[in-house]
């Protein structure tokens, strides 16, 4: 019988990140997603006779920024390089990128995959262009130039991965850090983030790499999870039953779940890389750099444990809250006004993060400030409202936006604490409910419930419940 | 009068101060030569009446109401390689048919903003390729001493539309010669300007590590005022230098003394028409009578010049055309998938020449050749560069000829073109190392086709040049 060899999966990433600038890197066209078609364009982005680029020094910034956090070595002289190819996503036929001088090299990225902790080693980031976008009908191709020179950061990783999950864990961690450093919005929907794989197998123990296969263009997560999976498999299978890898290029048919060849090396593009003649090299001062340094943003774990020493909260409130940034700016403006750290929390935590996910927007959309959520609590704690009538309120905040405290009058949900006004509702529950105020006289709790929400039904949720408890106390002592 | 065309920039300048002619005049003269003449040079190759008209027309009325800017009013023709926003910008290629600019070249609008305006549009090599405007979709422009014989190139129309007299003033573009070179073989001034000192932002790349905007006009005053308007700083070119532009119309004195002027012997080369070297010798000699003092210097990587140059020229034009695909602009063959379009669209869209530089840069760039032909071309081209900062060490000025010949018969070069491409060696190492060129008439030949002096000067050295040129021009002209 045959001795099973074992295979180990070797992965590498090209993560294309899309910068979170205001306008493109080589023309002040905005860069900006879900305008209509061809709007967002100019001579420069359209690659017209005689246009030429200049660099927005806010992208080198950011793929700085980005460096930084990944540990990299800043390069202080780096570079343009034409990389051509002929594609009609590409207006001038030729992209403008980084061949051998980068703005970043090295770093690497530590991740946890099932109680593991792994380093991933990046080889360099780099920035360039992105492409145009092409949709094919039967008979017709269109361009929309929107997207045409937005600025884009390359992240290419060592081979350092092994599966499936290492490579997701490795995205989301990396996600996490470009958008809580305000890099990339981050936006998988927007394609943001899309990502080529390299992967190739090779015996356990071995010391060269495998042949390896790319597969071109994911623009999920889950995608390079299943792509990835499949791809290991059928490499895995091809070399166990003797069979020889291509190198080729792949693309994952995300409706068949399979990987298919594209092209293979014989017909790979020799992109004929020189350098730019139109831009000049970026020198990158050593003030410069620091000045990037200094105002880097604070990392998800810091502020997880500055949440919980300087705010007071359990580690698991931190988590939650720090998870999106967004969501942890608004904790600490609402925390800026308001001091009852917890009750913020909370309201975060359950209201908020609901009233996000059921409305499928994102908080920035959503027309809810600071000054309101804070202002909602105050009235809370002032007894001005009770907690059933501030979700509603809230939910009228989130909606459209306003003073709480007019929503709470024009909605007519003033909390009444007048123990006359409460007393005759407490008189008439008491009334209709016989049998409940005898049980509660006799010492049945779950009998005291019922009649206080009877009473708030007869008040229209307006009493004050803490009032309308103490009353009914006082009528039914033994 | 009736003939204002045929006057200089500043003469027509002192004519509208005074009263003594208006824009509208002007114009319409300019346009009365065009259609007189330029059946026989081909020069012009699209003319935009009405609007030149229109605009000497609102010239005259700011005119009147005291607008005093000096040439307010003036035309100049401009080579088919600018875009000026709602002209057609050909480049003399099939394959821009119908392209129409949406946007003012930055130059262009510089001259806009002095007062110039824009008559019409000049017949060029297709792309700027070539030595001779043979290379051009509406044919060859015809040499205004001698119809028989080119113009030179590439901005042949600008050299014949200026020295034939149906236009004030031409703007051209260099990048190995191409306005030097031309108005050496038609008989105008034509200068080269340091690289970054004109911004480059709507000239259609041919090599743009080469390319230069400049002007050709009838005299070293014009030349001078044109080019301190078509200069400064420019934010949307990021080879643009940040340098201040003189005036360089300041300094009309003739006299060279305390200036030295060097002569390489290595432009001096065997074979050159001996016409060409004994009108170029006898120039120095006059500026050795205005009391330059000549040295001789050295430029000894000038016999690489040709190669380096016609490997990064093509490498860097092979990725500058890659956008002329049919999809965004220009004339289109429509294909059963994208490539096919494209392969389609530029087989039937560029011309031999440019189909052949194309082919050159695609080769020198591909893989496994980069560093046998680019790399190492990068490197002589520094080595050329050392070598006029070593002359200028020794001299305020280069004077040489422009080309080893005079120009030669319409047809007789076009099947050779390697033997075209060694006409340039005297004009290109300006280009490689960046420094400012200029050309200026220096004589006929027995044939009786003009000879042009060329002067060089180091990185933004323009004001010497202009100096030896026009005290030359004043003592010889």
């Amino acid at each position: 019988m045959k001795k099973a060899v074992s295979y180990e999966p070797t992965v590498g990433l090209e993560v294309h990140v899309q910068l979170k600038t205001n306008t493109k890197i080589w023309c002040g066209c905005p860069n900006r997603y879900g305008i209509s078609p061809n709007t967002d364009i100019c001579p420069v982005c359209l690659g017209y006779p005689g246009a030429l680029p200049v660099l927005n020094a806010r992208a080198v910034e950011l793929t700085v920024r980005a460096g930084l956090l990944l540990g990299c070595d800043i390069n202080r002289y780096s570079k343009w390089d034409r990389k051509n190819y002929f594609y009609p996503d590409m207006p001038k036929n030729f992209q403008i990128s980084q061949y051998d001088l980068p703005l970043c090299v090295g770093g690497g990225l530590d991740i946890e995959v099932e109680g593991e902790r792994k380093r991933v080693n990046l080889t360099r980031i780099h920035l360039e262009e992105d492409v145009a976008k092409n949709t094919h009908y039967p008979g017709r191709s269109v361009i929309d130039f929107n997207r045409a020179g937005t600025p884009l950061m390359e992240i290419v990783t060592e081979p350092d991965l092994s599966t499936a999950d290492e490579a997701m864990a490795f995205l989301s961690a990396l996600k996490e850090m470009l958008s809580y450093g305000e890099i990339s919005d981050c936006n998988l929907e927007e394609g943001n983030i899309r990502c080529d794989i390299n992967c190739s197998v090779r015996s356990a123990g071995a010391e060269e790499l495998g042949t390896k296969a790319e597969i071109k263009n994911m623009n999920t997560f889950k995608g390079v999870h299943r792509a990835l999976s499949y791809e290991i498999k059928r490499q895995t299978t091809e070399v166990q039953r003797g069979g020889e890898i291509v190198q080729e290029t792949r693309r994952w048919d995300d409706g068949g779940g399979v990987t298919q060849s594209m092209r293979t090396k014989e017909y790979a593009h020799d992109y004929r890389y020189f350098p730019e003649p139109d831009l000049v090299p970026v020198r990158l001062e050593e003030k410069a750099i620091e000045r990037i340094r200094s105002e880097l943003p604070e990392m998800p774990a810091s502020r997880r444990l500055r949440f919980v020493e300087s705010y007071g909260l359990p580690a698991y409130d931190a988590g939650v809250l720090v998870a999106e940034k967004e969501v942890a700016d608004f904790f600490e403006a609402v925390a800026g006004i308001c001091s009852s750290y917890k009750t913020i929390s909370n309201w975060i935590m359950t209201e908020l993060l609901r009233a996000i996910s059921d409305s499928g927007r994102g908080l920035s959309d959503s027309s809810i400030t600071p000054e309101n959520l804070a202002g909602l609590i105050g009235l809370v704690d002032g007894k001005k409202v009770n907690m059933a009538g501030a979700k509603e309120v809230f939910q009228v905040l989130f909606e459209e936006g306003g003073d709480p405290a007019a929503i709470v009058e024009t909605k007519g949900l003033s909390q009444v604490s007048d123990e006359g006004a409460i007393e005759s509702f407490v008189d008439q529950a008491i009334q209709e409910n016989e049998k409940s105020a005898n049980d509660v006289r006799e010492g049945n709790d779950k009998a005291l419930q019922h009649l206080v929400g009877q009473v708030m039904r007869l008040s229209r949720g307006k009493a004050n419940p803490q009032v309308v408890l103490l009353l009914l106390r006082e009528k039914l002592k033994n | 009068m009736g003939d204002l065309q045929a006057k200089t920039i500043h003469e027509l300048a002192d004519l509208l101060a005074s009263g003594n002619c208006g824009a509208a005049e002007i114009t319409s003269d300019v346009l009365a030569a065009v259609d007189a003449r330029n059946d026989g040079l081909n020069a012009y190759i699209a003319l935009d009446a009405e609007q030149a008209l229109a605009d000497a027309r609102s010239a005259d009325d700011a005119r009147a109401k005291g607008d005093t800017r000096p040439f307010l009013g003036i035309p100049i023709a401009v080579k088919d390689v600018l875009n000026i926003k709602g002209q057609t910008c050909t480049c003399a290629s099939a394959i821009l048919k119908g392209y129409r600019s949406p946007y003012d070249a930055t130059c262009i609008a510089n001259l806009r903003r002095a007062g110039f305006h824009f008559v019409g549009r000049l017949n060029m090599d297709e792309f700027a390729m070539g030595g001779s405007t043979e290379n051009s979709i509406y044919g060859p422009a015809r040499n205004p001493r001698n119809s028989e014989y080119v113009t030179g190139g590439s901005s042949g129309g600008s050299a014949a539309a200026v020295a034939g007299e149906i236009a004030v003033a031409a703007i051209g573009s260099d990048t190995g010669g191409s306005i030097r070179q031309p108005a050496s073989f038609c008989g105008c001034v034509g200068l080269k300007p340091t690289y970054g000192r004109v911004s480059r932002y709507g000239l259609v790349a041919f090599a743009s590590s080469l390319d230069q905007v400049g002007p050709l006009t009838r005299d070293v005053i014009d030349a001078a005022i044109l080019l301190e308007h078509l200069s400064g700083h420019d934010p949307m070119d990021s080879t643009s230098i940040d340098q201040p532009v003189p005036e360089f119309g300041a300094d009309a004195s003739t006299s060279l003394k305390g200036m030295r002027l060097g002569m390489p012997k290595e432009y001096f080369v065997d074979g050159m028409d001996p016409d060409v070297a004994k009108a170029v010798r006898d120039a120095v000699d006059v500026c050795a009578y205005l009391g330059a003092e000549i040295v001789d210097v050295s430029l000894p990587h000038t016999e690489y010049a040709i190669a380096v140059y016609y490997i990064i020229a093509t490498a860097e034009a092979s990725s500058n055309l890659a956008r002329f695909d049919g999809v965004r602009y220009g004339s289109r063959i429509s294909g059963d998938d994208p490539i096919e379009l494209y392969g389609k669209t530029r087989l039937a869209g560029f011309g031999n020449e440019v189909k052949r530089r194309i082919i050159l840069g695609t080769y020198v760039l591909s893989s496994g050749y980069y560093d046998a032909y680019y790399l190492r071309a990068q490197k002589v081209r520094t080595l050329l560069r050392r070598d006029f900062e070593g002359a200028f060490g020794r001299c305020d000025a280069i004077v040489a000829p422009v080309a080893p010949s005079a120009a030669f018969k319409i047809g007789e070069k076009v099947n050779n073109p390697l033997q075209m491409y060694l006409g340039d060696l005297l004009t290109v190492p300006a280009n490689l190392a960046g420094i400012p060129g200029i050309s200026v008439p220096c004589g006929l030949t027995g044939e009786g086709l003009p000879i042009g002096l060329q002067i060089l000067g180091p990185d933004f050295g323009e004001q010497a040049i202009l100096k030896v040129a026009h005290a030359y021009e004043q003592t010889n002209g």
